[in-house]
């Protein structure tokens, strides 16, 4: 039998509809605009002014916090702004705005393809190269590698979980990197390894990528250290404590960080952007990015350089489609929509999913029914219906904490399930804020 | 059989008269000595518990009175000054005259002036919109209209006009508790002076964007010029982040500002209309007609 988590969990259709496109080269953009706040924590600070020429792989921001990282033009050209520019979200952040010309890359960065399989580096001097190289996490929420990489002193880890599950529905930029780069990913994976001084490493693959399994389980064969673990599918597998709950058994507690129970879990384009800091002094420039929707002709699958605007990739696959109504930036279930067209892509973006107006419309609200499907769906054991019905009161921010809203993933799954379509996520999302809030200043308080 | 109801009923009057007696006892030695006045301040104040104090409620609110050695700050913004003085004098205390506020929004962008540029379907609250994005019209500082500060108004007296997508005070009705104040989380709601005969001036515009890119998204907004800071004869006028704000304690009222303003973002509400004097001056200023309507 496969494993898979135990509590919750749902079947979406998985509409991977992009699984067999090659990776292309997008083409570098015009004008490229570069987020400062790429990654979780505080947004870089510009180091760069307006006329300065910039190569790429060049240093354009430095980290202001011990949560923060370290941004590298994407492009070669002239700085013609620094300025403050709407993200995704519409919400104003610092950009720089890079006039491109040609294409030189700084001369460190090994641009070939051969793959360095020896590591001569210790565990202090590959965290130094992954910081500067400002490796986030790809899995979505971008948190600093080279902070994940260093638990505190008194944690042990245990075991190094690669995250190769990509259990939202429509996205294969995982996929496709698993497929045709799974050498690279693996050295990623022993170096993180060596990081983190760790003898066991998980490859946690859901089982419908049966060609990724076959060929990260080959590219793996010569470590026996690493395992490749195919696991059944399930969303959201994809979830930290639900990977590490399938793949050891363990489950993270209430508010506790995966090391707690000896793991440490990356996603597996951050061991391919590992590897290529570490192997080929390549900083994180550039992102696999699924264009995919039932509404879209040809399905693709894209290697963009950071600071791409949106609007440039929809001119890519023959401009917006017709009865295109949403653009999400992610999956379907936990991505973000995009209000502002002209934003541009960062580090961690994985997928732009196009949506019709009949699979984004949301159905007329009616009464909770009690059927309890969203508490069979969700992968924490929480209730659902119940949180909804005590955050519209309002004002019971005790008894919500009771009920560990707080332990609340934002997965969607009570959503999805609900036949009486409430709106369970948003508003559990709105009081699970006020909790955490709440909780903070209580622990500053102390 | 009667034996039974009769033993019954003795018994369970002298348990009730022996625990009448115990609790007497226990409760003069517990007894929690309260200040008599608490409970006459109480029944003077409104009984509306709306937290507008800035206490838990009104006997709290009490409590702070009667234990405070001065009125000082503390205020009943439902009652207002009658209130106030009334409990002063319940008190002894000097009581303290202090302007009647009301809630004003800083926003006009209507759905005229601000057009949609996107559709959010989700649960209508502002606070979780705000959570996911900058808002449905090109302007992240503005109205999101989905009524947070509209559930939390114990007193009725804030709407949204559906027709014009903006969210309007009912100045009778406002106390100017300030629970809508901590609801919006744009936070465009702000407590005034009143003013004299209800006559006041604001910039209703919360935008910090530069004048270029808030003009482009709203065309009442505030876009920073600083003509109304030059115009103004009092100072009462500051412009910091490309927006307004004049300083109801400085300002008279001249409406000086209100002629310049290119957008219109400075509201003049419940002055008289003004006519154009005479046809011989050829400013070409249109008569201003501000209506809070």
């Amino acid at each position: 039998m496969k494993l898979t988590f135990s509590i919750g969990g749902i079947h979406p259709k998985e509409n991977k509809l992009s699984r067999d496109a090659h990776i292309e080269t997008f083409p570098i953009p015009d004008v490229a605009y570069i987020s400062m706040a790429q990654h979780l924590g505080s947004p870089a600070e510009p180091v760069v002014q307006k006329g300065d020429k910039v190569k790429a792989g060049q240093v354009i921001g430095k980290p202001t916090g011990f949560i923060s990282g370290f941004v590298h033009s994407s492009v070669s050209g002239t700085v013609t702004a620094v300025e403050s520019k709407g993200d995704l979200a519409g919400n104003p952040v610092m950009h720089v705005v890079i006039a491109v010309e040609g294409d030189e890359w700084c001369e460190e960065i090994d641009r070939s393809k051969d793959i360095v399989r020896e590591i001569p580096f210790s565990s202090e001097e590959i965290l130094e190269k992954i910081k500067n190289a400002g490796v986030v996490g790809l899995g979505g929420a971008a948190f600093p590698t080279h902070v994940k990489l260093n638990p505190p002193k008194d944690k042990k880890a245990e075991w190094l979980i690669i995250n190769g599950t990509e259990c939202e529905p429509y996205i294969t930029s995982d996929d496709r990197i698993m497929r045709e780069r799974p050498d690279e990913i693996v050295i990623g994976s022993v170096i993180m390894m060596k990081a983190l001084k760790v003898e066991k490493c998980y490859i946690g693959i859901e089982d419908n990528k049966p060609e990724a399994i076959t060929s990260m389980t080959k590219a793996a064969s010569q470590y026996p250290q690493i395992k490749v673990v195919p696991l059944k599918k399930k969303y959201p597998q994809g979830g930290e404590k639900q990977l590490i709950e399938a793949l050891t058994g363990y489950r993270v507690p209430s508010l506790a960080l995966p090391i707690e129970v000896g793991a440490v879990v990356h996603n597996v384009g951050t061991a391919l952007a590992v590897y290529e800091a570490v192997q080929k002094n390549k900083p994180l420039i550039d992102s696999i990015i699924t264009v995919t929707g039932t509404c879209v002709p040809h399905h693709r699958n894209f290697i963009v350089r950071v600071g791409t605007p949106f609007s440039k990739m929809l001119d890519a696959i023959g401009g917006l489609p017709k009865d295109a109504a949403k653009l999400v930036c992610g999956g379907p279930m936990m991505g973000k929509a995009v209000a502002n067209l002209e934003a541009s892509t960062l580090k961690a973006v994985s997928s732009l999913l196009l949506l019709t107006e009949a699979e984004t419309k949301r159905k007329e609200e009616s009464n909770c029914i009690r059927c309890a499907k969203c508490t069979e769906a969700c992968p924490m054991g929480l209730e659902p219906y119940l949180l909804n019905k005590l955050s519209r009161i309002g004002g019971l921010y005790d008894e919500l904490e009771q009920e560990k809203v707080h332990d609340c993933i934002e997965c969607g799954c009570c959503l999805y399930s609900c036949p009486a379509h409430i709106p369970l996520l948003d508003i559990i999302r709105v009081s699970k804020a006020e909790v955490l809030t709440i909780m903070r200043n209580r622990s500053l308080k102390k | 059989m009667s034996t039974t109801i009769i033993y019954t009923i003795v018994s369970l009057v002298s348990l009730g008269l022996l625990f009448s007696v115990v609790l007497y006892f226990v409760a003069q030695k517990f007894k929690v000595e309260e200040d008599p006045r608490v409970d006459i301040v109480e029944s003077l104040l409104p009984g509306a518990n709306c937290g507008g104090c800035g206490m838990a409620g009104c006997r709290a609110f009490a409590d702070a009175l009667v234990k405070a050695p001065a009125i000082g700050s503390l205020f009943c913004p439902v009652g207002g000054d009658a209130v106030m003085e009334k409990v002063a004098a319940a008190l002894g205390k000097e009581a303290v005259k202090t302007e009647p506020k009301v809630a004003v929004i800083k926003c006009h962008g209507t759905l005229d002036n601000r057009p949609k540029t996107n559709h959010f379907d989700g649960y209508a609250s502002c606070k979780g919109m705000a959570a996911l994005y900058s808002g449905d019209t090109g302007c992240r500082y503005g109205c999101l209209g989905k009524g947070d500060c509209v559930n939390v108004c114990l007193f009725d007296a804030i709407h949204i006009d559906e027709r014009r997508g903006i969210v309007e005070v009912d100045e009778e009705k406002c106390v100017a508790c300030g629970a809508c104040v901590k609801a919006c989380p744009k936070s465009i709601i702000e407590l005034r002076p009143k003013g004299p005969k209800n006559r006041r001036v604001y910039v209703s515009c919360s935008s910090r964007d530069k004048g270029a890119i808030a003009r482009k998204v709203c065309s009442v907004s505030c876009i920073g010029c600083g003509k109304c800071v030059k115009a103004c004869p009092f100072d009462a006028i500051t412009l910091e982040n490309n927006l307004a704000y004049i300083d109801p304690a400085k300002c008279k009222l001249c409406r000086k500002c209100v002629d310049e303003c290119p957008t219109k973002a400075i509201w003049a509400v419940n002055f008289p209309i003004k006519v154009p004097v005479a046809p011989k001056q050829e400013e070409g200023q249109s008569p201003i007609v501000n209506n809070e309507s």
